[in-house]
């Protein structure tokens, strides 16, 4: 038994600490905001300039002049702040925010990161992606584990253009918890029902003890 | 000194040229100038070269420069949701720099700033970083990028006194400061002119140097993901 979408934003919700100031992004990282432990108190930034996104909007709370990162409508709370973009990059570049919890197409074993381009398929653009992962304190990537052929994501060298180099601290997949370490990725926690022998097998960076 | 015109058409009067660049503010539809896009497709401008963190829609926003085909070059960060743009792209008839969004932020604050390059590590060791300076300090890799200096900025802010000092509303600010301050001119759309003495000098984000032109009017601000949660 794997986690599922849910669980695995439940489980990236338990790095979150109180105080900290954190960018999530689009997709599984976006549930995040449902699971932040009680008593946890983060401030969550959109890089479109805000700090302190409140939940979605109702019917008759809808503003076109407030969305997030993601151009979907949202709140504000009694403590957000806006700004521009360049300043939003600024605090992003300059290492204020302390975690970024964000997806990806691959990662290698050295921490390099892709999520942005597949060559040959519809090219969008990387967006903020390349400044999070250059820039957060913390990063931490959600994914799944293996992709539709059952091939391993979590790689020795990443296929697709990079993203950035060396940046992801952690990776939280469908089966468990790994680090990036010295030498390779390192197993910290298997998702309920999945063994090491299992993770291990469905990975093809190199699994250090 | 007159700064408020009657129309965007009037306030674009005599600064539009082919093969011109034009930085514009706006993240998604969000905050952006709609009126002043509306102008240039009317004008026909041709061959332009446009710096704007997205391209608007197929039938709003900078897309209906897409579809009149008046955009020469994009430089941009991210241009999903427009299948016009992935058409003239993938078909070989519109240029696309790809730019990381704070590096495009950042390169209109610099040209507006007069501050011809900066260091940064965002994209070191990517395809962004192909062609580039890089530099070493402390011990860690920077790429150089260039300022952005436009020809024309096209803004759009919520309300502004009648010398230009605007104030932005919400998450509707995004590119819009940077952008203004990076063209050689700057015209500026709002939903409210109103008189000097209105607006609490301690509360304007962009202070009036940075506006030439100035117009009010009435906006759509269409919304592009409509997200809500049943009360």
């Amino acid at each position: 038994m794997a986690w599922d979408r849910n669980q695995m934003a439940a489980r990236a919700a338990q790095e979150l600490q109180d105080g900290m100031y954190v960018n999530l992004g689009i997709g599984i990282p976006t549930l995040v905001a449902n699971y932040i432990p009680e008593g946890v108190q983060v401030t969550l930034q959109s890089e479109n300039g805000m700090l302190g996104i409140g939940p979605f909007p109702t019917e008759n709370e809808v503003d076109a002049d407030l969305i997030n990162a993601g151009k979907q409508t949202v709140t504000a709370l009694p403590n957000t702040a806006y700004f521009d973009s360049a300043e939003s990059f600024a605090m992003i570049r300059g290492g204020k925010i302390n975690m970024a919890i964000l997806g990806a197409m691959e990662v290698a074993e050295n921490g390099d990161i892709a999520n942005w381009m597949i060559p040959g398929k519809l090219v969008k653009g990387m967006g903020g992606a390349m400044d999070l992962v250059a820039g957060v304190e913390r990063v931490i990537v959600v994914m799944d584990h293996t992709n539709k052929a059952g091939e391993s994501k979590l790689l020795k060298a990443c296929t697709l253009p990079l993203t950035a180099q060396g940046v992801v601290k952690r990776i939280i997949t469908n089966l468990g918890v790994l680090d990036v370490v010295e030498g390779g990725l390192k197993i910290i926690e298997c998702a309920e029902g999945v063994t090491e022998d299992e993770i291990r097998a469905a990975t093809e960076a190199a699994i250090v003890n | 000194m007159k700064k408020v015109y009657g129309s965007a058409n009037e306030a674009l009067d005599g600064l539009l040229f082919d093969g011109m660049t034009i930085a514009a503010g706006g993240f998604g539809l969000c905050g952006i100038p709609e009126l002043l896009i509306d102008a240039i497709r009317e004008a026909g401008t041709k061959d332009i070269t446009i710096a704007s963190n997205n391209c608007g829609v197929d039938d709003f926003g900078l897309g209906v420069l897409l579809k009149t085909r008046q955009i020469k070059k994009m430089m941009s960060s991210y241009v999903g949701e427009n299948a016009e743009f992935m058409r003239q792209y993938l078909s070989g008839e519109l240029e696309l720099e790809f730019n990381p969004q704070g590096t495009l932020a950042e390169r209109m604050r610099a040209g507006g700033a007069g501050i011809a390059g900066f260091y940064t590590k965002t994209g070191v060791g990517t395809v962004i970083a192909e062609g580039k300076e890089h530099k070493e300090f402390g011990g860690e890799t920077y790429i150089l990028e260039r300022g952005i200096f436009a020809d024309l900025s096209i803004v759009k802010a919520w309300k502004a006194d009648t010398t230009g000092n605007a104030i932005f509303r919400k998450t509707a600010r995004n590119f819009n400061p940077p952008a203004a301050k990076c063209g050689r001119v700057c015209v500026l759309e709002v939903e409210e002119i109103v008189e000097p003495g209105t607006l609490d000098p301690d509360h304007i984000h962009l202070p009036g140097i940075y506006v030439n032109r100035l117009i009010q009017g009435q906006h759509e601000k269409r919304i592009e993901q409509r997200t809500v949660r049943t009360a």
